[in-house]
């Protein structure tokens, strides 16, 4: 019983690191180096969101202003600090996205100070499924973070820009003798990208507190699904964060709640020895 | 004001350690490690172990720092070396998360964030007040010794195999070079020279806690690499004090906002360092003494 209850809740908290996730794959797969600032930005997104739904805004009006947030700041950093650097490779953009990382996080210390915020969310009973507990606000943020998937998906199978998307990830070089503007996908990859961090930052602080290092506690676990599932493959991000919230979960159980986050850790270990091209390879979509 | 600089320059020098072991693998072999500060705890964490709570000698202790990040390098490597470079980006940064968490959280070893204190220095006692000048005479000396073994290697032929590495890894593997062995003797020296770092300044502060070692540190060391000028292990010195001068004229500089409070304070030094790494990479990046490839001896 105690299992299927962490199961559960295993599926809850990967539903919403799905989000995040998705976004350093997407952006991975179009940009070519690991964004790192991804820290920083769902620290930022958390903050964000936090301020909209302070002043009233409803929770999903909380969740798009965390994603402009997030999306708009991750894109200025990208343009400003780190494909300038991609022409010496991708592991100086990488080394500075840690660099912008701690920029963004420093910013939220100046305004926030240290001490942990909480959204004020109204308090509701928790409703039991046979055995199986689970609170009404954890099933608004999970829908909420499938509504999102279901228009990242949506988006990239159906719509031309999604496709040149798909398209410019997979082969940059062919995609850009279509026609496809090399330099449109990787903006519209760094804000949508960056704004999902951002959202997923405010998902994964809704339920506990918020503080400048909400960002870079989720980012083990981060890499880990997008390890999990394959660099660069969306739907892979998403089979990976199931699987690590699922594992994070039930490590509680065996080993303690201290060492959640390593359980991201030894995954990306496993994968990397035994499989690393991740669960569903290495392919954008 | 003497003890003042004396500190400053013995932290520059532990900071130097670092810079000449990031050196020898970002400049030399092109690999990165952005769990730096990991490595560095893994070795103030196994010295201070032996030497408080096993009692056993300083050197002891250094020695084992030296083994503890050596091997720490080698597990880091070995599902690693075979893949693209952004694996090891991630692998590294992860970590140096993990063993913060670690130290956090075993409090029956580690004393958790309460940090271990009482870390011996060397005839501490018998020195009083002179203990910090030998301490930074030590600290030179060991970075001596490690600057003149990566010289040596940057001139010698398996310093040329290993930029070969950097410049076209299937290259050298045509040429004949074992490019994976190299690639992971070079990550596990440079992972031993980072623990034998965090040893020199556990017994030097005599106080080590997780929050000390902080992704913040990888930045410091990056600045100065490639301040100073990346493939070079002069310049990974000079990069050192640089990053040392700024820190701490930046400390004088927010001390003299006013109305800040201590945290806006020590956020606004790390924006600044931060800044700067990313000033330094897009403009310079060759650094102030920049690499000179020395040419292949003639067969004659």
């Amino acid at each position: 019983m105690i299992i299927l209850q962490a199961l559960v809740n295993g599926i809850v908290s990967g539903t919403l690191l799905a989000v995040p996730a998705i976004g350093f794959t997407a952006m991975f797969a179009v940009l070519r180096f690991p964004n790192f600032s991804v820290s920083g930005v769902a620290t930022l997104g958390a903050f964000a969101g936090y301020l909209a739904y302070g002043v009233g805004l409803q929770m999903a009006g909380s969740l798009v202003v965390a994603f402009a947030v997030a999306g708009v700041a991750g894109l200025a950093f990208d343009k400003l600090a780190h494909l300038p650097l991609i022409k010496q490779g991708a592991l100086p953009a990488a080394i500075a996205s840690i660099a912008t990382g701690i920029i963004l996080e420093n910013v939220v210390r100046l305004g926030f100070g240290n001490a942990p915020r909480g959204y004020d969310r109204p308090i509701a009973r928790d409703v039991f499924l046979g055995d199986i507990r689970v609170s009404p606000q954890q099933l608004e943020t999970m829908g909420l973070a499938l509504l999102l998937m279901l228009l990242v998906f949506a988006a990239l199978a159906f719509t031309r820009i999604g496709k040149a998307m798909r398209a410019s990830a997979d082969n940059p070089e062919l995609a850009a003798l279509k026609g496809i503007r090399p330099e449109r996908i990787a903006t519209l990859a760094s804000f949508v990208g960056m704004g999902l961090v951002g959202v997923g930052g405010m998902l994964l602080g809704l339920d506990s507190s918020i503080d400048p290092l909400t960002g870079t506690r989720i980012l083990l676990s981060l890499f880990a699904a997008a390890v999990l599932g394959g660099l660069g493959s969306v739907p892979g991000a998403v089979l990976g964060a199931f699987l690590i919230g699922m594992a994070e979960e039930l490590s509680v159980l065996v080993v303690g709640s201290q060492y959640r986050a390593a359980v991201g850790f030894i995954a990306i270990l496993v994968v990397l020895t035994l499989r690393p091209r991740g669960l569903l390879g290495e392919r954008a979509y | 004001m003497l003890s003042y600089i004396l500190f400053i320059a013995t932290i520059g020098g532990i900071y130097g350690l670092l810079a000449l072991s990031l050196n020898l693998i970002w400049g030399g072999v092109g690999m990165v490690n952005l769990g730096l500060a990991g490595f560095f705890a893994v070795g103030a964490y196994a010295s201070a172990l032996l030497t408080t709570v096993g009692h056993g000698p300083i050197a002891a202790g250094w020695l084992i720092a030296l083994v503890a990040g050596g091997v720490a390098g080698l597990v880091v490597t070995l599902s690693t070396t075979r893949l693209r470079e952004d694996y090891l980006a991630i692998v590294t940064l992860g970590f140096a998360e993990t063993v913060r968490l670690v130290a956090s959280n075993e409090i029956w070893l580690t004393r958790g964030t309460d940090g271990i204190s009482g870390i011996p220095g060397p005839w501490k006692r018998a020195l009083g007040p002179d203990f910090n000048a030998v301490y930074f005479l030590i600290v030179v000396l060991a970075l001596l010794v490690v600057f003149f073994v990566m010289r040596r290697i940057d001139r010698s032929p398996y310093g040329r195999a290993l930029r070969a590495i950097r410049e076209d890894a299937q290259v050298a593997q045509v040429a004949g070079k074992p490019v994976l062995r190299f690639k992971t003797e070079a990550f596990v020296l440079s992972a031993a020279i980072a623990g034998l770092a965090g040893a020199l300044y556990g017994h030097f502060t005599s106080y080590i806690a997780p929050d000390m070692f902080l992704p913040l540190i990888t930045v410091y060391i990056f600045l100065a690499v490639a301040s100073g000028g990346t493939g070079r292990p002069a310049g990974a010195l000079v990069g050192a004090y640089l990053v040392m001068t700024l820190l701490e004229s930046s400390r004088f500089f927010v001390e003299w906002i006013p109305g800040v409070t201590a945290v806006q304070r020590a956020a606004l030094k790390e924006l600044l360092i931060a800044v700067a790494l990313i000033v330094v990479l897009r403009l310079k990046p060759s650094g102030v003494l920049p690499e000179r490839v020395p040419p292949a001896p003639r067969p004659s």
